[in-house]
């Protein structure tokens, strides 16, 4: 029986074109089921449920993102997404040093809250020197202070029904034939309630800066980037944010993020 | 090549249905068949993840204010219109077409892996998470289903176990390798048990432990991956560097599986037989005792 021996030229022959055949197969062949909605594309991101459900068994309510020290901030807080807002109202309130600026919490709770900056800055305060992580890639470490989120809820009183923490943000993300789009996004009452989550006004020891949030922008740090809005002027409580935008839980989950960015 | 050995119960026949083996565990088909699809769309969906930031950074953190890139892919204007660039250790090169800038003559545009090597082809980096996180635990899942079949059936310490007797046929075995001269035992060779536990038992956990260690949420449940690893950018960038071995890996694998007979290899992977070398033929007796 003659053994199937191959020689050095027959080798590279196949070899090359086994090879071009892969690079040739362009991969806009997956393209279509991957649109939001599709049912290819909600299968897959049944993923993140399961990676939410497997993270939050893992870590549980408290614990805490890692912080770090003062020697470990390097450079400026990098700004993304909107870094200097074009909205008339947010401009207006700018104008005046952000003293007609309120932060309202409204939704489910017991006792709807507006509170002034200075209310905020005199309950106590959170000072954390954390990484920033962009859903890009990048990070970067900056030290934020701010009013743990919990101690507002704790104020308004939290109805049972809530479900999740609502932010409506004054600066407008895309404009769009059916109008403009402001940000918003939200987080379950797990994440709302975490020790180090705060709604921070300031940043490396100075107020927050504009492009970073100002007046007021979350910190939500056991997620990425695109979960913690800025230039916050309303928190409200929610049971479901189904008829909310496109019904995904913020502008960038509308536009195919997952809703948990916690990986 | 006669297929219909059974029908002849001639002496040739018999001996010839002595070298076909069952060589590979439905475990061993079930899980390599998964990897390789989840491996397929992983690398393709991670391509397109890295688009979103084609640099690799060193450290904690991303540099702005300061330089810890060791590896920029992008594009500039040049007197000879846009080229695409590939920056590795401060050392450029020209990719245009492939990295940087690419695309159908005319409609090139800047990006750092062409079309053709991303999910989707086009630019979206949430779809590309959606796909690359699903057959994340697909490869987990897999790799987890093999340990525990190959540590119970014998796999692991049967055939990927490296013994004494590796060692002493390293030399012998690369010099086979190089001349493309094969045996067909029921045994790995020496090097294919470099390569497949190197990958099994080093890159693919190596590659789920740096995944993880980019996730902020974990990183609260272990702190220390990320300081053990070096940072979470070092985390990333090792990420990156086992998704090129990976791949030099499936290249090697698919000349050495074109060098050793295709059809013989593909059909061990998928039916589990295969057919080995007559043992007349074979010039190394000892190392066809199991």
């Amino acid at each position: 029986m003659a053994k199937f021996q191959i020689n050095r030229r027959k080798f590279l022959t196949s070899a090359s074109l086994g090879l071009s055949g892969i690079a040739l197969s362009g991969c806009d062949a997956f393209d279509s089921g991957l649109g939001i909605g599709g049912g290819l594309r909600s299968f897959l991101e049944n993923a993140n449920g399961l990676t939410w459900r497997a993270q939050r068994l893992l870590a549980g309510r408290d614990a805490l993102a890692p912080e770090f020290t003062e020697a470990d901030i390097r450079q400026p807080q990098r700004p993304n997404g909107v870094t200097a807002p074009d909205d008339d109202t947010y401009k207006g309130l700018l104008a005046n040093n952000f003293a007609d600026w309120r932060l309202e919490v409204t939704g489910l709770v017991e006792k709807p809250l507006s509170l002034t900056r200075e209310q905020l800055q005199n309950m106590p305060s959170r000072t954390q020197i954390t990484r920033h992580d962009c859903v890009e890639g990048w990070s970067c470490i900056a030290k934020w202070t701010g009013t743990p989120l919990s101690l507002v809820l704790d104020q308004a009183v939290v109805k049972p029904q809530a479900r999740y923490v609502m932010f409506h943000c004054l600066d407008t993300i895309e404009q769009s034939l059916s109008g403009n789009i402001k940000y918003y996004g939200t987080i379950d009452l797990i994440d709302a309630r975490h020790p180090q989550t705060i709604l921070a006004y300031g940043l490396n020891g100075k107020p927050l800066p504009i492009e970073n949030g100002a007046p007021l922008r979350v910190r939500v740090e056991r997620q990425l980037g695109y979960k913690m809005p800025k230039y916050l002027y309303k928190i409200e409580l929610v049971d479901s944010f189904a008829n909310v935008g496109g019904g995904r839980g913020g502008y960038w989950e509308d536009n195919g993020y997952d809703w948990y960015g916690g990986i | 090549m006669d297929s219909a050995a059974t029908s002849q119960p001639a002496t040739a026949a018999d001996a010839r249905d002595a070298t076909l083996i069952y060589r590979q565990s439905r475990w061993t088909r079930l899980t390599h068949w998964l990897w390789a699809i989840a491996l397929f769309f992983m690398l393709l969906s991670g391509l397109q993840i890295f688009n979103a930031r084609p640099q690799l950074y060193v450290g904690k953190e991303s540099g702005f204010a300061y330089n810890n890139t060791i590896l920029q892919i992008g594009a500039e204007n040049t007197d000879n219109g846009p080229r695409g660039f590939t920056e590795i250790f401060g050392h450029r090169f020209d990719t245009t077409g492939v990295l940087g800038w690419s695309g159908p003559p005319g409609q090139e545009t800047p990006r750092a892996f062409p079309a053709w090597a991303t999910i989707p082809s086009y630019y979206d980096l949430g779809t590309a998470r959606v796909v690359h996180f699903f057959f994340a635990w697909v490869l987990s899942a897999t790799l987890l289903v093999w340990l525990i079949a190959g540590l119970v059936n014998g796999h692991i310490r049967r055939d990927l176990a490296p013994r004494v007797e590796d060692l002493r046929k390293l030399p012998r075995d690369i010099v086979d390798h190089a001349k493309l001269k094969f045996h067909h035992t029921r045994e790995y060779n020496t090097l294919q048990k470099m390569a497949y536990g190197g990958v099994l038992f080093v890159l693919l956990p190596l590659m789920i432990v740096t995944g993880l260690a980019m996730s902020p949420s974990m990183d609260s449940v272990v702190p220390w991956l990320n300081e053990i690893l070096g940072g979470r950018q070092t985390a990333r960038t090792i990420h990156f560097t086992v998704m090129v071995l990976l791949v030099l890996f499936f290249v090697i694998h698919m000349l050495m599986i074109l060098a050793a007979g295709p059809i013989n290899e593909l059909r061990s992977i998928i039916t589990g037989w295969y057919r080995t070398d007559p043992p007349a033929k074979h010039d190394e007796p000892a190392e066809r005792s199991a």
